[in-house]
């Protein structure tokens, strides 16, 4: 089944592919199936004449090693020329201003010295190729090994070591610290950069192919509009136009070759349609709080007259508050001198004082209830995505199982992946609405949104249950599927676009401030 | 492979001579060597007191900075700085990644710590230390210190 890994993992853009798969699926059916779908046919058909980028997509592009390469290459060489400098030494250059070309040609006609002094490279760094030369009576000040047969190296700066140090050196910097661009001179306080041909000179070819690696992610690291994927061992970056300050406005999902979803704002998760600096604040809140909260949601109380969260670990219902010395009957909540002489045994009800306290007691237990609302369905997503992994797992199995027992084809069976991605794609979604809509604070959009939620998550939860049938039934359940699948797609793009649509012109009102 | 003929050769060094103020309490092996140190000038805040440095050498001493900590005991109290905090961890650039060179030995960095607590006119501790201390469980070559104050 690894042929159908490699086709589902295919560059192609999200929900247009999704629609694609349908059409394509309904194409290869049979004319009576066609009928019966006619109307998705219809809208597949429009889009693929007329491909329309949804309100919540944002441009980007992905960039393979080669060509971050390429274009590094190409950038070092153009500067080159215009500085009248050695490649290696416009390489630390722009390195050095972070490949900020126009500032740095700015710069360096207006005060040359200077610059090259800055970046580590003083003087003239055209002539005198580096090299390792044997001095007489030179004592190494790292090793302190001396002897006439001392091989030693230095750079401009004079700083002058043995090889096997200076090699040890450079070992450490680039297998440990991963440093590339940095790499300065092992001399007390000297500020001189370790240039790619001193490198070359002094290090083995395997270090050298490292070396060259993190030299290449500094490239990306340091240019603003690309961003390694974060995907474990994806090589691939992307480049895409959203700057920072945008991103209370726009949350920019950009998708890799690799398949990954992920958002360049803040390389988390798709976590459309909340920003990141909600991300952020949920995710820090849920850290903190959500086990917390539900402990004292279970096992606590409150004082009644400070409020102070109060356990009870054993003894009698009469209470006395440590922090206001409040005394509270703890089943009834009432003030205890009210007890009369039903002391220790509280069967009283509906006393005013107690009903009071109660009350008291359910608003200030209220914010914390909303957040667990809110929590335990952003969690119950989170967990149905996972298992919906495991889910994926099974359909191929299931496809596989489907094409041996009823003599489908490969391509008609690819409805049940077709469906799983999309259970995926919108479960994700989901669940960040419900981090969304934790600091919305309510008006009429936030009716809307909550409509859209709920269809989304009635549409989700009806195909996901389709998913656990048996296989006998899978087949009869095809179009059923098809449509449901293609009803998802559809609700989650309504959901998305109104809520980006709304972000872009600042609609949404939050119950907190970002920064 | 690396640390030993440096540190032996460290070691000779540290017994012919030493600046003032810094002795040599024990260097048994090539891992784990203690020093003494005390405020050679009047500075009120140190005066009278000596305190004791505990160096612990990697095998790639020294490409790789030593790990520096002041240790207490009965006679050794924890310096005031508001670099040090009280468990004895050191905040200071030379110490780190960024700071440390090679070409740096025990005897600079004792030197250092010596003018780093000269100069020190505030008796206190650092920012947040209370916290530090009570949940910090790295070594210090693993905490990512920030190096705001330029001062010392």
């Amino acid at each position: 089944m690894d042929s159908d890994d490699d086709f589902n993992s295919s560059p192609v853009s999200d929900e247009d592919f999704m629609g694609d798969q349908d059409s394509d699926v309904g194409l290869e059916d049979d004319s009576d199936f066609d009928m019966d779908q006619d109307d998705v046919g219809f809208e597949t058909h429009d889009k693929d004449i007329f491909p329309t980028k949804q309100h919540y997509e944002v441009d980007f592009k992905v960039y393979d090693p080669r060509q971050i390469q390429a274009s590094q290459d190409n950038q070092i060489a153009e500067v080159s020329q215009i500085l009248g400098q050695p490649p290696e030494a416009t390489a630390i250059l722009l390195r050095h201003y972070r490949w900020n070309k126009e500032r740095l040609i700015d710069q360096y006609m207006d005060k040359r010295e200077e610059i090259l002094e800055s970046a580590g490279l003083g003087e003239t760094a055209a002539s005198n190729p580096p090299k390792v030369v044997k001095v007489k009576g030179f004592v190494c000040d790292i090793c302190c090994e001396d002897g006439p047969n001392l091989d030693t190296f230095a750079m401009k700066c004079g700083h002058r070591f043995c090889v096997d140090c200076y090699r040890q050196y450079l070992y450490t910097k680039i297998k440990d610290e991963g440093e590339a661009a940095q790499i300065r001179c092992p001399g007390d306080g000297c500020n001189r950069i370790v240039d790619s041909k001193s490198l070359d000179l002094l290090v083995a070819d395997d270090l050298r192919e490292r070396y060259h690696v993190l030299l290449t992610r500094t490239y990306v690291d340091d240019k603003e509009n690309l961003r390694w994927c974060p995907a474990p061992n994806c090589v691939y970056a992307v480049e895409c136009g959203v700057k920072d300050k945008e991103l209370m406005r726009v949350v920019p999902t950009v998708h890799c070759e690799c398949s990954h979803f992920f958002c360049f704002g803040c390389s988390l998760n798709d976590h459309q349609p909340a920003p990141c600096a909600l991300v952020k604040k949920w995710l820090k809140k849920c850290a903190d709080d959500s086990e917390t909260a539900n402990w004292i949601s279970a096992n606590t109380k409150e004082c009644p007259k400070c409020y102070s969260t109060i356990e009870k670990n054993g003894g009698c219902n009469h209470m006395t508050c440590r922090k206001c010395r409040h005394e509270f009957c703890w089943m009834c909540m009432g003030v205890w001198s009210e007890h009369g002489t039903s002391w220790y045994n509280c069967n009283r009800f509906e006393e005013k004082s107690g009903y009071d306290a109660r009350d008291a007691q359910a608003k200030s237990r209220q914010s914390l209830e909303r957040y667990l609302h809110y929590y335990n369905r952003y969690a119950n997503h989170e967990q149905s995505a996972k298992l919906d992994k495991d889910i994926y797992l099974k359909t191929e199995k299931k496809m596989q199982q489907l094409q041996n027992t009823t003599g489908m084809s490969w391509i008609e069976v690819q409805y049940l992946d077709t469906a799983s991605q999309a259970l995926q794609h919108c479960r994700q979604t989901l669940k960040w609405t419900y981090a969304f809509a934790y600091y919305l604070a309510r008006n009429n959009l936030t009716e809307i949104f909550e409509d859209n939620q709920k269809d989304l998550e009635m549409a989700v939860e009806n195909l996901s249950e389709m998913f656990e049938k048996p296989i006998d039934q899978l087949q009869g359940l095809k179009v059923d599927m098809m449509d449901k699948t293609a009803y998802c797609n559809k609700r989650r793009i309504i959901l998305l676009n109104d809520t980006a649509d709304n972000l872009k012109q600042g609609n949404w009102e939050f119950n907190v401030s970002f920064p | 492979m690396f640390a030993s003929k440096r540190l032996a050769k460290e070691l000779q060094k540290l017994h012919d001579k030493l600046p003032p103020g810094i002795t040599l309490v024990k260097a048994d092996d090539l891992q784990e060597w203690i020093m003494d140190i005390r405020v050679v000038d009047n500075n009120p805040i140190y005066v009278g007191e000596v305190y004791r440095l505990k160096f612990t050498f990697s095998q790639s001493y020294p490409i790789e900075a030593p790990e520096v900590v002041f240790v207490r005991d009965e006679t050794h109290p924890i310096p005031w700085h508001p670099h040090i905090y009280s468990n004895g961890i050191i905040c200071l650039d030379l110490l780190d990644r960024q700071g440390w060179s090679p070409v740096h030995n025990v005897e600079s960095v004792c030197v250092s710590l010596q003018s780093m607590l000269t100069s020190n006119t505030k008796k206190e501790r650092p920012e947040g230390d209370d916290n530090f201390v009570r949940n910090n469980r790295l070594r210090p070559r693993d905490i990512n210190f920030i190096f705001h104050d330029n001062q010392v």
